[in-house]
């Protein structure tokens, strides 16, 4: 209390700081202001991201009382006999998903290492442009696209193609069907791969000069520094380009949706026709009711998980590669 | 009689002078890298002109002058580090012992490994541990046997003086050295590759004191095993390390050019050319 109490008197009585004091006051009510504006702006971000978890909880809620817990990895989805199983749904968005990274992370780094580094200047730009009109492009279109002038050319060559050559694997049993597993991978593909090069492109070439010059010093060639230089110092940031592709590839609908045969059963091989969570969703959330909307909305709670799992897992890869290093991972 | 006495007076003579040019020159020393009418242009924009000097082997050379005088351009045309550079044509000719370094059959990065380079700001590989950035160089150039890395990253590392405090966290990340400690990595990284010629690009200027004095130290106690060419701004520098001197400065076209070559002593103390006098008195720069 004495402590507080004697410099207290202190400066009440320096009498020229009116000047002062005004424009403290003057300066500290915008800043207080913004600061406010600020802590709204999160707190509605905070708020809106809790409210959406909580809410898809409480609609999927009832199908947990009704039907426990087992349903999700059961193998049947027929509602009218009250069967509800996500399992054909899980593997259907992994499985198609996975094709498209598959195809995505080694044509997408390569086109951003070489937009980055190789192309000349005018062929670069005229790349990058069309790059990112993929990225413009709806998802519908795609979807027309997919259906219209794909589904054609993969039943008719493709699939021939690929069984023929790649059949003894057992990935490409059954009739040719063109719809299925294997074009909804490559739709997605085409899909993602502008996020996937954009980003990565862009951490490519802020990798720093020096960086590139300390190895060219010592006799790297060209290949030597991109492959032991480059992409390890953006390895943070193709890995950041790879989990917002695989997202966008979990969570994309309607392309997917009329692309993939909507069969709800596992599929047996790539040219299955199959479903994705998010095509059964957007398939049947107009026509249902009571359980099944709220397996629908149990349908988007696995879906949700299995996206943060994927962004744990990069965050995961991104500490563990930079040994626990809080420098290089903040890179 | 008298003829014969005077005959060997007079080669006496000879030899006194003969003896006393070899003191007042330093010994000569093989020629390791030969610069003739060098200049290197940016778009057509010359940025450094008219150099023509001999670097000797077991010395250090160094390149100072004001700012913008086209030292760090000089320097970088030695190991073609231009070559990124689309615009930049290097003209002149620059020899490596027998090699033409810009003859088109020359490859660039065989020429690298034969030519280190240290830059400005310390640049180890992030990425990479200590061991792995000390070997870097090596398994560039295709030695994978793990006995002739150790051995390499051992003795490169004893030899830019780090030895003592890295060997016993060789796996830790290159990161977590100190600066003067990561320059002296890089130095070791480009030791290891066992260089001709090492060029060093201001290689103290982003280091403290005390960090700057250990490199300097390093610089002299390095020329037995390798030829330096340095550029420093800091004339006391050039002074301490340098056997020999070039001394750049910017004409009126805004293109830097050799003004003076020499031994680093007779360049300091008693030049010929009046500019590098006020340079080396302070008088500019």
């Amino acid at each position: 209390m004495t402590m507080v109490d004697t410099p207290a008197p202190t400066p009440a009585p320096t009498p020229p700081v009116l000047p002062v004091t005004r424009q403290g006051r003057r300066l500290s009510l915008p800043d207080n202001g913004y600061r406010t504006m600020l802590a709204v702006a999160a707190v509605i971000v905070g708020a809106l991201a809790v409210w959406l978890v909580v809410a898809i909880v409480i609609q999927a809620h009832p199908a947990f009382v009704t039907l426990g817990y087992s349903w999700i990895l059961q193998k049947t989805w027929d509602p009218s006999h009250g069967k509800y199983g996500l399992l054909p749904f899980i593997l259907g968005t992994l499985e198609s998903t996975a094709i498209a990274v598959v195809l995505a992370v080694p044509i997408g780094l390569g086109t951003a290492l070489a937009l980055a580094y190789l192309v000349p200047h005018r062929i670069r730009s005229v790349l990058s442009t069309a790059v990112e009109l993929l990225a413009a492009v709806p998802s519908v279109v795609y979807g027309l696209w997919g259906l219209v002038v794909l589904a054609p050319l993969f039943r008719t060559t493709v699939e021939p193609f690929l069984t023929a050559v790649f059949g003894w694997t057992g990935l490409f049993d059954g009739p040719n069907e063109g719809v299925g597993l294997l074009l909804a991978g490559v739709i997605l593909f085409v899909m993602i791969l502008p996020t996937m090069v954009a980003i990565s492109r862009d951490v490519l070439a802020v990798v720093p000069k020096e960086q590139v010059e300390g190895a060219m010093a010592l006799g790297a060639t060209r290949w030597q520094v991109l492959h032991k230089v480059v992409v390890p110092g953006a390895r943070t940031g193709i890995l950041g380009a790879f989990t917002l592709a695989t997202g966008r590839a979990l969570g994309e609908t309607v392309a997917v949706a009329m692309v993939i045969g909507n069969s709800p059963y596992i599929a047996h091989s790539l040219k299955s026709p199959a479903a994705t969570l998010p095509s059964l969703i957007v398939n049947n959330f107009g026509e249902s009711s009571g359980t099944e909307l709220a397996a629908l909305f149990g349908a988007g709670l696995v879906l949700l998980v299995i996206g943060i799992s994927v962004n744990s897992l990069a965050r995961w890869l991104v500490w563990s590669t930079s040994g626990g290093n809080s420098q290089a991972g903040a890179r | 009689m008298i003829e014969a006495e005077v005959t060997v007076a007079r080669v006496e003579e000879a030899v006194a002078v003969y003896s006393d040019e070899v003191v007042v020159d330093q010994p000569e020393r093989k020629v390791v890298m030969t610069l003739a009418d060098v200049a290197v242009a940016f778009g057509g924009r010359t940025a450094v002109r008219d150099v023509t000097f001999d670097v000797h082997a077991g010395e250090v050379t160094a390149l100072i002058g004001p700012s913008g005088s086209g030292k760090t351009t000089l320097l970088r045309a030695l190991n073609r580090m231009h070559d990124t550079v689309r615009t930049a044509a290097v003209t002149g000719t620059v020899r490596l012992g027998d090699l033409d370094v810009y003859a088109p059959s020359t490859d660039p990065t065989l020429l690298r490994s034969r030519v280190g380079m240290v830059f400005q700001r310390p640049n180890p590989f992030p990425t990479m541990s200590i061991y792995e950035n000390a070997v870097a160089g090596l398994k560039f150039n295709g030695v994978r046997k793990k006995s002739l890395l150790d051995e390499a990253a051992e003795s490169a590392l004893i030899g830019a003086a780090l030895w003592d405090s890295v060997k016993d966290r060789m796996k830790a990340h290159a990161s977590t050295l100190s600066g003067g400690e990561q320059q002296r990595l890089c130095i070791a990284r480009a030791l290891a590759v066992e260089p001709e010629v090492l060029l060093m690009d201001e290689p103290t200027s982003a280091l403290d004191p005390i960090a700057t004095k250990r490199i300097e130290e390093l610089v002299v106690e390095l020329k037995d095993r390798v030829t330096i060419i340095i550029v420093t701004h800091n004339m006391q520098q050039a002074m301490r390390v340098s056997d020999r001197c070039a001394f750049l400065l910017m004409g009126e076209d805004k293109a830097g050019e050799l003004i003076e070559f020499g031994p680093t002593a007779t360049l300091f103390s008693e030049p010929t050319d009046p500019r590098t006098l006020d340079y080396v008195n302070g008088r500019f720069g």
